[in-house]
C-alpha cells in the first residue's frame, strides 16, 4: 500500500509538470488552432536562460521572474516574425514551420551551452515534505506552483477585460474584430503567455530531469498527450489530463509486468488512444457538431 | 461557438484541393525523367548510385504518405512504423526463411497493407490533431516493440539483423549496387503508375471527396469508413515496400533506425514536395536526404539551425512546395513559346 501511495503522489508531482506543458499547448492551440511542436524546445531555452542568469550570480526568484519576462517577449517576437506570415498557409506548412523552429532552437542551445548534463537548483529543497516520506518538498512545490498558475489563469480569463478579449478572439475571430478587438495582437499575446507558462514548466522539471538541450522531448510528448486526453479546447481539461497521465504512467511502470521504463511511454499513449476512441473530443473537450 | 462557425474554423484545416490534372507530370516530361534515371547511374560512382537508390526508396515512402494525406486528407506521423514493419518482414523472411529478396516485397506489401488497414479501423473515429497523436504514438512505440524479448529470436533484439545484398540475376555484368538501383527503379515506376491510376480511379475520387468534405461525400454514397481505412492500408502497403527495399539497400535493420525522426523526415518531404503532387514526393525525398548533409557541411555545430532556416526559407518562398515551382516553370515555358 505504501508503494502505491508513493507512486500515486510521485505521479501527481510529475503530472503537475505535464499539466503546465499541456496548459501551454492548449493556450497556443486556442489562439492559432495548431499544436506547437517546438513548445518543449522553447521551454528548454528559457530554462537555460534562467540557469545562465544564476551562473552570473542572480538569485533564484529574480532569475525566475526575468526568465518569465524574457519568455513572454520572445514568444511574441516569434509569432510576429516567424508565424504571422504563415497565418494563411496550409496547416501542414505550419507544422513544418514548428519542426523548423524546433531544429533551430535545439541546435542553437547545443552550440551555446553544449550537450553536457547540468545540475539545476530547486528553490524548495529536496527534504521530505512536512516530515512525510511520501513526497519531497520539491514535488510539493511543483504541485503548488501548478495550482497557483491554474487559479491565476482562471481569474485572468474570467475576470479581466483582456482575458475576455483573448477568449473572444480565439472562439469567434470575425465577430471579435467587429467589436474592436485587435485579434492579431491577441494571438501574439497567446504566444507570449504560452511561452511563459512553458518556461515555468521547464524551470520546475529541470531539477528532476537535469538541464540539457534534449530535456523536454519526453515531457512535451506527455504534455501533448495530456492536452489531447483532457480535450484541446479546455485548459482545465489539460490540467486534469496532465495529472491523470502522470499517475497512470507511474502506476503502469510499477504494476504492469514487463513494462518498466522502456514501455512507459507507449503504454501511456495507448491509454490515451483508447480514451479517444471512446470520447473523440477528449475528457472535457467540447464535441464539435459539423454542418455541411 | 455556433455550428456554422465551427465549420468555418474546420475549413482552414482542410488540405488544399489539387486539380486532377495537376497531380502528375506530363507524359513527355515523365519520359525525360525516366530516361535520365536509367542512364545516369552508368556514369557515376557506386556511392552516388547508392544515394540515388535511397532517393527512390524515400520517394516511395513520401509518395505513400502523399496518397494518405494529399489523397484522403488523413494526417499521419506514424509512417516510420509501417516502414519498419516492411523492413523487418523482408529481413526476417530473407535471413530466417531463405526467401528470395524479390519475393519478400509483395509479401511485405501485403503484411503492411493488413497492418495499416487494421490500424485505420480504430483511427476512423479520430481526425486532425487527434489522428496525428495516435499515429505519433504508433511511431514512438514501434522501436520499443521491436526490442521485445519474445520477438528477439526473430528480430535480433537491439542488435538487429544483417541482410545479405543480392547479386545481379541472369549473370548480368553489373555491380550489386547498380543492380539494386535498377531493381528499385522498376519497383518505383510500377508503384508510381499504380498510384497515379489509383488516384484517378473511382476509389481515388472517393478519397478526394472525403478529403474535401466528409459529410458531403457520405451523402453522395461514398462508404467513408471503407475508403478511409483503404487509404491507410494502401499507404501502409507502399511504405512497407519502401521499407523492404531500404532494408535490402542498407543491408541492416535495427529498431533505432525507425524512430519518430524518420516519420518526421517523411512528413517534411511531403510538405517540401507539395501535398498531393505525386512527382513532388521525389523532390521532397531529395530534400530530406541531401539538405541535412548540406547543413552539416555549412556548419557542424549549427547543422540543426541551418536545416531549420533552410526549411523556413522553403515554406516562406514556396508554401506549396515543389509543385508551386513546377507550375511557375510551366507558365514560364508557356510564355517563352508564345514569344
Amino acid at each position: 500500500m505504501e508503494l502505491f501511495t508513493n507512486q500515486v503522489l510521485a505521479g501527481i508531482a510529475t503530472g503537475a509538470i505535464y499539466a503546465c506543458m499541456a496548459l501551454a499547448v492548449v493556450m497556443i492551440y486556442q489562439a492559432i488552432d495548431h499544436l506547437n511542436f517546438a513548445q518543449g524546445e522553447m521551454a528548454m531555452f528559457s530554462t537555460f536562460i534562467s540557469w545562465q542568469l544564476m551562473q552570473w550570480g542572480v538569485s533564484y526568484w529574480a532569475a525566475f521572474l526575468i526568465t518569465l519576462a524574457f519568455s513572454f517577449v520572445a514568444g511574441i517576437a516569434i509569432e510576429r516574425i516567424l508565424f504571422k506570415p504563415l497565418a494563411k498557409a496550409p496547416v501542414l506548412t505550419n507544422v513544418a514551420g514548428f519542426i523548423a523552429l524546433f531544429a533551430i532552437i535545439n541546435s542553437s542551445a547545443g552550440l551555446i551551452w553544449d550537450f553536457t548534463i547540468k545540475q539545476y537548483p530547486t528553490p524548495f529543497g529536496s527534504a521530505p515534505f512536512l516530515g512525510s516520506q511520501l513526497i519531497s518538498t520539491h514535488q510539493a512545490g511543483m504541485i503548488g506552483v501548478t495550482v497557483l498558475l491554474l487559479l491565476g489563469l482562471y481569474f485572468f480569463f474570467q475576470y479581466t477585460r483582456i482575458g475576455l478579449a483573448m477568449r473572444a478572439a480565439a472562439s469567434v475571430p470575425e465577430s471579435a474584430r467587429l467589436v474592436g478587438i485587435n485579434t492579431s495582437w491577441m494571438i501574439a499575446l497567446g504566444w507570449g503567455m504560452a511561452t511563459a507558462i512553458g518556461s515555468i514548466a521547464g524551470m520546475l522539471i529541470a531539477p528532476v530531469v537535469f538541464l540539457e538541450p534534449n530535456m523536454m522531448g519526453g515531457v512535451l510528448i506527455y504534455g501533448f498527450a495530456a492536452a489531447v486526453l483532457g480535450g484541446l479546447s479546455s485548459p482545465l481539461g489539460a490540467v486534469v489530463g496532465g495529472f491523470l497521465v502522470g499517475v497512470f504512467e507511474n502506476l503502469a511502470g510499477t504494476y504492469i509486468p514487463g513494462v518498466g521504463n522502456e514501455l512507459k511511454l507507449p503504454i501511456a499513449l495507448a491509454l490515451i488512444i483508447s480514451v479517444l476512441v471512446v470520447k473523440p473530443a477528449g475528457l472535457l473537450g467540447r464535441h464539435i457538431v459539423k454542418r455541411v | 461557438m455556433s455550428a456554422a462557425e465551427e465549420v468555418v474554423a474546420e475549413g482552414h484545416e482542410a488540405v488544399e484541393a489539387v486539380p486532377k490534372r495537376a497531380m502528375t507530370l506530363g507524359t513527355g516530361t515523365s519520359l525525360v525523367v525516366l530516361a535520365a534515371l536509367l542512364i545516369v547511374p552508368m556514369f557515376v560512382k557506386n556511392f552516388i548510385i547508392f544515394q540515388m537508390t535511397m532517393l527512390l526508396i524515400y520517394g516511395l515512402a513520401v509518395l505513400a504518405l502523399n496518397i494518405l494525406t494529399g489523397g484522403s486528407g488523413q494526417f499521419s506521423l506514424g509512417q516510420s512504423a509501417f516502414y519498419a514493419v516492411g523492413a523487418y518482414t523482408s529481413a526476417v523472411l530473407m535471413e530466417h526463411a531463405n526467401i528470395n529478396y524479390a519475393l519478400t516485397i509483395p509479401i511485405s506489401a501485403a503484411v503492411c497493407f493488413a497492418f495499416g488497414y487494421l490500424f485505420g479501423k480504430p483511427a476512423l473515429r479520430l481526425s486532425g490533431v487527434y489522428l496525428a497523436l495516435a499515429t505519433f504514438a504508433l511511431a514512438t512505440a514501434m522501436p520499443q516493440l521491436l526490442k521485445l524479448n519474445f520477438l528477439e529470436h526473430w528480430t535480433g533484439g537491439v542488435q538487429g539483423l544483417v541482410v545479405t545484398k543480392p547479386d545481379a540475376p541472369f549473370g548480368l555484368p553489373m555491380s550489386q549496387d547498380m543492380w539494386l538501383y535498377y531493381f528499385t527503379l522498376i519497383v518505383t515506376v510500377l508503384i508510381y503508375i499504380f498510384s497515379v491510376n489509383l488516384l484517378r480511379s473511382r476509389s481515388g475520387r472517393a478519397f478526394m471527396a472525403i478529403r474535401d468534405n466528409e459529410i458531403a461525400a457520405s451523402s453522395m454514397g461514398v462508404n467513408v469508413a471503407l475508403y478511409k481505412t483503404l487509404a491507410f492500408g494502401v499507404s501502409a502497403g507502399i511504405t512497407g515496400v519502401a521499407g523492404s527495399l531500404g532494408a535490402i539497400a542498407v543491408q541492416f535493420v535495427a529498431p533505432d533506425s525507425y524512430t519518430i525522426t524518420l516519420a518526421i523526415s517523411l512528413f517534411l518531404g511531403m510538405v517540401v514536395g507539395g501535398v498531393g503532387w505525386l512527382p513532388g514526393s521525389f523532390v521532397g525525398a531529395a530534400f530530406i536526404i541531401f539538405v541535412p548533409n548540406m547543413a552539416e557541411s555549412i556548419s557542424k555545430g549549427l547543422s540543426g539551425a541551418v536545416f531549420g532556416v533552410l526549411l523556413f526559407l522553403v515554406i516562406y518562398l514556396v508554401p506549396h512546395g515543389a509543385r508551386q515551382v513546377a507550375i511557375l516553370g510551366q507558365q514560364l515555358v508557356g510564355k517563352l513559346r508564345k514569344n
